[in-house]
């Protein structure tokens, strides 16, 4: 049976959501592509933010939300920075040309 | 409660179907009449001088960076916005506070040459 | 109403707050000073007069905690609490920094990369930490958790122009945003559960439930991955030996204490804080991932060439004893937690330290080999080696001893008996790979190239950690006061 939209329809969206993400970064070796797919995580993680702020009545959870979405942009610029600073010293983005590390 | 979904189940094949009868009856009834301009990228009347996806400067990253980290700050001067007269002047150093570390770091970036196109 | 910004908020943030505001002005000091030596001299000085303030703001706070017999201090309803945990970790972390911005000053002259903006991250990065050890509540320990960790990306790249140092921060953040990820996930399931963001809340809510409910099982999941890719725990282990290893050397020392320390402290704030009562969901991975980590640490150290490889791999083994400790759950336990975190800030910081003596000029010093016959080149500096790699290995007189000591005598007292076997089984296996090193600084040929030189601070920071991990290690008394705040009610 379908049942209305609720906490848990949310709650599972976001798992999704997060599991997506965490395969992205994990396997996808560009890294624009993996600064997107933190950001999936990190709005799967708004999403059981607000849900939760929804389904408890508390508000704190949308403030959390607030600094999530700028934690995002802060690490976005972070990441980017790191890229470019790559970027100058090699002309690649590709995870997988990033080699002189290795264990 | 099935009820609420209804309407998504009927708009459902109809978005769907829509574009593709659209198509398939329009690719029937037109003339096919290619020409090189015709089938250019339409870039306002004017002959496309590049690939549009092309590789640009990194330069345009910082630009883009800094834009967006100002830009985010806004977020956090909504909340106070809607709580602005419970909060008083509390509220006002609050978000003096929060502006002045924002300038240090406005100001930091304006001196080391962030905002210059070199 | 009540009221928003009381003299008990201000006194509970004071150090923090000092913190942020001399990082501010280390940021913009910069160009008012005109260029030159004696500026960046300047530059430092100023890192360590927030140091030295911030110190004393922290000195206040213990003093007054210790005349009422050590209550809790709590600020902003609750959002911050000062408690003796929150102090031996502060202190930790103060040290930590302190000795990081003193080993600085001639690395970053000989790699040319001397600015305002390195002392500003590394008191931002303590900032950050001051607030995780402190915070109780999720959103305050998030913020505090990203301001660390952001700071330590950009310092891990801190070398532009060199590749090794972009990917190793490249790396390092791609794995660190995955992981502050997942604790965010965590966290936002622990709202969920409770309504509330205050840990006080939290842990009510979790009592309610239990640790067999899925919604626990998750928040447990999510947070432990994450906080044990901070800690570098095996199997999380990967980003650790690339970032020493690319890194600048006096950034890797302070990383590799004070922000394994702060991932410690998180972790003791939740787990032995609200989850405390969902016990049986994180006992058994933590005792897998101590137990990998002993593993992984300990066997791939015994085939590391390169010196700061070799440190991370221990580290790695390092944060595997310290994982113990929360197994044995007892209060021996924090206490051996404590004991072990703060003795490691000065033992590691000073093997890194010599590192440091051993980069001048061309010569990287990273490889085994560059410590070849160190005792003939330079003997103060082998012998001060010999020390911090005897307190790594856990041998007596020195305070890596007690530290081990108190985590075998945790996990003994707590009955177990097989855990507290096999970390002696990898702590003499342990002993190995140190004493590669020290044979080769002791019998290796020696080396031609320029003489070891040490700057002021440089000197200072390796008296003083010397002093103290030989120093605890023979009178541990005020290590262990300092170590019993914790457990104190």
């Amino acid at each position: 049976m379908l049942h209305p939209v609720g906490t848990g329809h949310y709650l599972v969206l976001s798992l999704a959501l997060l599991l997506v993400g965490i395969l992205g970064v994990l396997t996808r070796r560009n890294l624009v592509i993996v600064l997107m797919s933190v950001e999936l995580i990190l709005n799967a993680v708004n999403i059981n933010l607000i849900a939760f702020s929804k389904h408890t009545g508390n508000l704190a959870g949308q403030v959390f939300a607030i600094f999530v979405i700028t934690l995002a942009v802060a690490e976005a610029a972070v990441g980017l920075g790191l890229l470019i600073a790559l970027f100058r010293n090699r002309e690649t983005t590709s995870a997988d040309e990033v080699n002189l590390l290795r264990w | 409660m099935p009820d609420g979904y209804l309407p998504i189940f009927v708009f459902l094949p109809v978005a769907i179907l829509f574009p593709v009868v659209t198509l398939f009856v329009a690719k029937l009834v037109r003339p096919s009449q290619p020409t090189p301009s015709k089938l250019g990228a339409y870039e306002c009347g004017i002959e496309p001088a590049s690939n549009s996806r092309g590789r640009y400067t990194v330069r345009y990253y910082i630009v883009a960076i800094l834009f967006v980290v100002f830009d985010v700050e806004t977020v956090f001067l909504y909340p106070w916005a809607v709580r602005y007269k419970q909060l008083g002047w509390f509220g006002v150093a609050e978000v003096a506070v929060f502006l002045a570390i924002l300038i240090v770091g406005y100001v930091w970036a304006y001196k080391k040459g962030a905002f210059e196109w070199v | 109403m009540t009221a928003f910004y009381t003299g008990t908020d201000h006194f509970a943030v004071l150090p923090a707050l000092l913190l942020a505001l001399f990082g501010c002005a280390v940021l913009l000091f910069e160009f008012v000073l005109p260029v030159g030596m004696a500026s960046r001299r300047a530059l430092a000085a100023l890192t360590l007069a927030g140091e030295g303030f911030t110190a004393y703001s922290l000195y206040r706070q213990h003093s007054y905690l210790s005349s009422q017999g050590w209550p809790a201090l709590t600020a902003f309803q609750g959002a911050v609490t000062i408690d003796g945990l929150a102090l031996a970790f502060n202190w930790m972390f103060l040290a930590a920094a302190g000795l990081a911005a003193l080993i600085s000053y001639r690395y970053l002259e000989t790699e040319g990369e001397h600015s305002g903006e390195y002392y500003g991250l590394l008191l931002f990065a303590q900032f950050g930490m001051f607030f995780l050890a402190s915070g109780t509540d999720l959103i305050v320990q998030f913020t505090g958790l990203e301001t660390m960790a952001l700071s330590f990306y950009v310092l891990v790249g801190f070398l532009r122009g060199r590749r090794r140092s972009n990917e190793a921060a490249l790396k390092y953040f791609v794995l660190g945003v995955l992981s502050s990820g997942l604790i965010l996930y965590g966290f936002s399931v622990l709202y969920g559960i409770s309504g509330s963001t205050k840990l006080s809340a939290v842990a009510g809510a979790v009592a309610g439930r239990g640790a067999g409910d899925p919604l626990i099982w998750l928040a447990v999941a999510t947070l432990g991955a994450g906080l044990f890719f901070k800690i570098a725990a095996a199997p999380f282990h990967m980003w650790a030996p690339d970032a020493y290893d690319g890194g600048p050397t006096p950034v890797v020392a302070y990383l590799s204490v004070a922000s394994k320390a702060a991932a410690f402290v998180l972790l003791l704030r939740l787990f032995l804080g609200p989850l405390a009562a969902a016990r049986e969901a994180w006992q058994g991975l933590t005792v897998m991932v101590a137990l990998a980590s002993l593993a992984v640490g300990t066997i791939a150290a015994l085939s590391q060439d390169n010196v700061k490889r070799l440190l991370a791999y221990s580290s790695i083994a390092h944060g595997g004893y310290v994982l113990l400790g929360l197994v044995a759950g007892n209060a021996r336990g924090l206490q051996g937690i404590v004991v072990y975190l703060l003795t490691y800030v000065f033992m590691n910081t000073g093997a890194f330290l010599v590192l440091v003596l051993l980069r001048r000029g061309e010569a990287e010093g990273n490889h085994i080999d560059d410590l070849s016959g160190l005792m003939r080149r330079s003997p103060a500096a082998a012998v001060l080696m010999l020390l911090f790699l005897l307190s790594l290995g856990g041998l007596p007189p020195s305070s890596g001893f007690i530290a081990k000591y108190y985590i075998f005598l945790a996990l003994v007292e707590s009955g177990h008996y097989a855990l507290a076997a096999v970390g002696a089984i990898f702590a003499a296996a342990g002993l190995y790979y140190y004493f590669r090193l020290v044979k080769t600084m002791f019998g290796g040929r020696e080396l031609a190239g320029e003489p070891l030189a040490a700057s002021m601070g440089t000197r200072v920071a390796m008296v003083s950690t010397a002093v103290v991990t030989l120093g605890l290690g023979l009178y541990p008394e005020p290590l262990l006061q300092l170590a019993l705040l914790p457990v104190k009610p």
